[in-house]
């Protein structure tokens, strides 16, 4: 690779052990994807947070890079970890897993990072510019930093998106090259989309059929912040997908000519092959909403639907976002609501990467295609996917 | 009669070490599928389940899974469990990172298919610094 001249001081150990092993593993990955150099980054997101994902290896990792001084040199944020930071008791969390959570995110602030778990850094503060480049990890952000808010970011591993932050670089490969960022099959849109729930359902289709690749869509007229979101998180969770336009409502869906593009048809019925392959039948105990984590909107949808309702016995509602969204919906009397109908609002963590078969449920219905689609092999448990406010009422009692 | 065969890859991980060879070709996800305080596989239905890895030179097609992986080669490091050198076919960003994290030598691109050309028990030289591997087909002492 071609190096400039600070590259090479931190390569050959100029600012310490830490940037120079940092260096070295960029300059390995860059190596092995074929990048000529590096590319300056704007921010960072890692993932391999939570203790049950990254375990022993991982904190001994963390805590000896922290030790060695490594420190990030550009904004970093991190993804969901494996518990709520302050209410981790009500998740059935024991003390042990506890310990061992805040020891890693103790290495990560040792390190400079800002220690806000979420996969939606991008309604928390860390939010690139079109044409940004980035190192982001968490695969439903990044392909929404892509597609949406049209950064540059691949797809990093937990390692190599806290490398980059701390040379403040990453090998310049894959989608961060304009033509790589070219449509490569269309998807004609013939099914309704009314809801966020839908454009899930989409999303997984989408990444079903095609596995990988960056599809361009036809036939969205209206999407919101939130329904791309959900869009993202399916089409990363069925597939490989990290990057899609939609021409009128993301930033670079006009810049493509679409001749001679394999076209795919997503009609009602992959959408109903999608709602059938992610639902096992019996009743739902257990309603989570919130993958990726919830909006202050889609806080208040909850809101408004449990208002005055209560959750029924041996059922339970938990709704997963970050501390900032949390902090925001309790002023707005979101989480108090929630709460009065005996739901809970859990930050920092979410559904796919706490210990969720420790809370006692078996059955999860969800809005999320994505949460359905690992909570089986995660928690074990059955799984359901529903609409909003079907999943919620679903746990609700009725007179 | 020591049979000796010297192969030229492209060295990724710039470490250098030898070992005994260990060849598969089965994929190796290390998250999940090695266990990191004793070096076994552990990964069900793996042609390697059950060996142990520690100071082999592992010879494998690629890596896959989850990019955690690169910390469990890295805590197979620290816990004397890691193996000598890694050979793959065509690696990818999960072992390179680890192999980097660990010092761990990892060369691949081998002029030939080095899961056919080197074999179980074989005593391989791996210098990840020239991408030079040398193969010998009997161990060091015979």
């Amino acid at each position: 690779m071609d190096l400039d001249g600070e590259e090479e001081l931190m390569l050959g150990g100029g600012e310490g052990t830490a940037v120079r092993k940092a260096m070295e593993l960029l300059v390995a990955i860059g190596e092995v994807m074929g990048a000529e150099r590096m590319v300056k980054i704007s921010s960072a997101q890692v993932s391999g947070v939570s203790y049950g994902n990254i375990g022993e290896a991982g904190l001994e990792f963390l805590e000896d890079w922290a030790e060695n001084g490594a420190r990030v040199r550009v904004q970093t944020t991190l993804n969901p970890c494996g518990m709520d930071l302050e209410r981790w008791q009500e998740m059935g969390v024991d003390e042990h897993y506890r310990e061992k959570q805040l020891r890693i995110i103790e290495a990560f602030r040792d390190m400079g990072v800002i220690t806000t778990c979420t996969c939606t850094p991008y309604l928390v503060g860390n939010l690139p510019r079109e044409g940004d480049h980035v190192a982001w990890s968490e695969s439903s952000a990044v392909c929404y930093a892509n597609s949406v808010i049209g950064a540059r970011t691949n797809r990093e591993g937990g390692p190599s998106a806290l490398a980059a932050a701390i040379v403040g670089r990453t090998p310049m490969y894959g989608l961060h090259l304009e033509e790589n960022r070219a449509p490569t099959v269309v998807i004609e849109v013939e099914a309704e989309l009314r809801t966020r729930h839908d454009f899930s359902l989409l999303g997984y289709a989408v990444g079903r059929r095609i596995g990988t690749g960056v599809p361009l869509f036809k036939g969205i007229r209206r999407a919101d912040r939130d329904c791309l979101k959900m869009m993202c998180a399916a089409l990363a969770a069925s597939g490989g997908i990290a990057l899609f336009h939609i021409p009128g409502l993301t930033p670079e869906g006009g810049r493509w000519r679409c001749e001679g593009l394999e076209r795919v048809t997503i009609g009602d019925r992959e959408i109903e092959d999608c709602r059938n392959a992610l639902t096992s039948g019996g009743e739902p105990d257990l309603c989570c909403i919130g993958c990726p984590h919830c909006s202050l909107e889609e806080l208040g949808e909850v809101a408004r639907l449990v208002k005055g309702r209560k959750v029924a016995q041996g059922k339970g509602l938990w709704v997963w976002t970050s501390k900032r969204v949390r902090d925001e919906g309790e002023r707005a009397g979101h989480v108090r609501t929630i709460e009065e109908a005996g739901g809970k609002v859990f930050a920092d963590t979410c559904m796919v990467v706490c210990p969720l078969e420790r809370a006692g449920f078996g059955h999860m219905v969800t809005d999320s295609c994505k949460a359905a689609h690992y909570v089986p092999s995660t928690a074990g448990m059955k799984v359901r996917v529903a609409g909003l406010s079907e999943a919620v009422e679903g746990v609700l009692e009725h007179e | 009669m020591n049979d000796e065969v010297v192969l030229r890859g492209r060295g990724i991980a710039k470490f250098m070490d030898q070992g005994e060879a260990l060849v598969t070709r089965h994929g190796i996800s290390f998250f999940g599928g090695v266990d990191p305080s004793t070096g076994v596989v552990r990964e069900r239905g793996h042609e390697l389940f059950g060996t142990d890895l520690t100071r082999r030179v592992l010879v494998f097609p690629k890596g896959k899974g989850s990019t955690v992986g690169s910390y469990v080669l890295y805590q197979l490091r620290k816990n004397g469990h890691a193996p000598a050198a890694i050979i793959n076919v065509e690696t990818e960003a999960i072992i390179a990172a680890g192999c980097i994290l660990a010092e761990i030598p990892l060369v691949d691109r081998l002029e030939v298919d080095p899961v056919a050309a080197i074999r179980t028990g074989d005593w391989v030289e791996v210098d990840g610094r020239s991408g030079l591997v040398r193969v010998m087909r009997r161990g060091p002492d015979q």
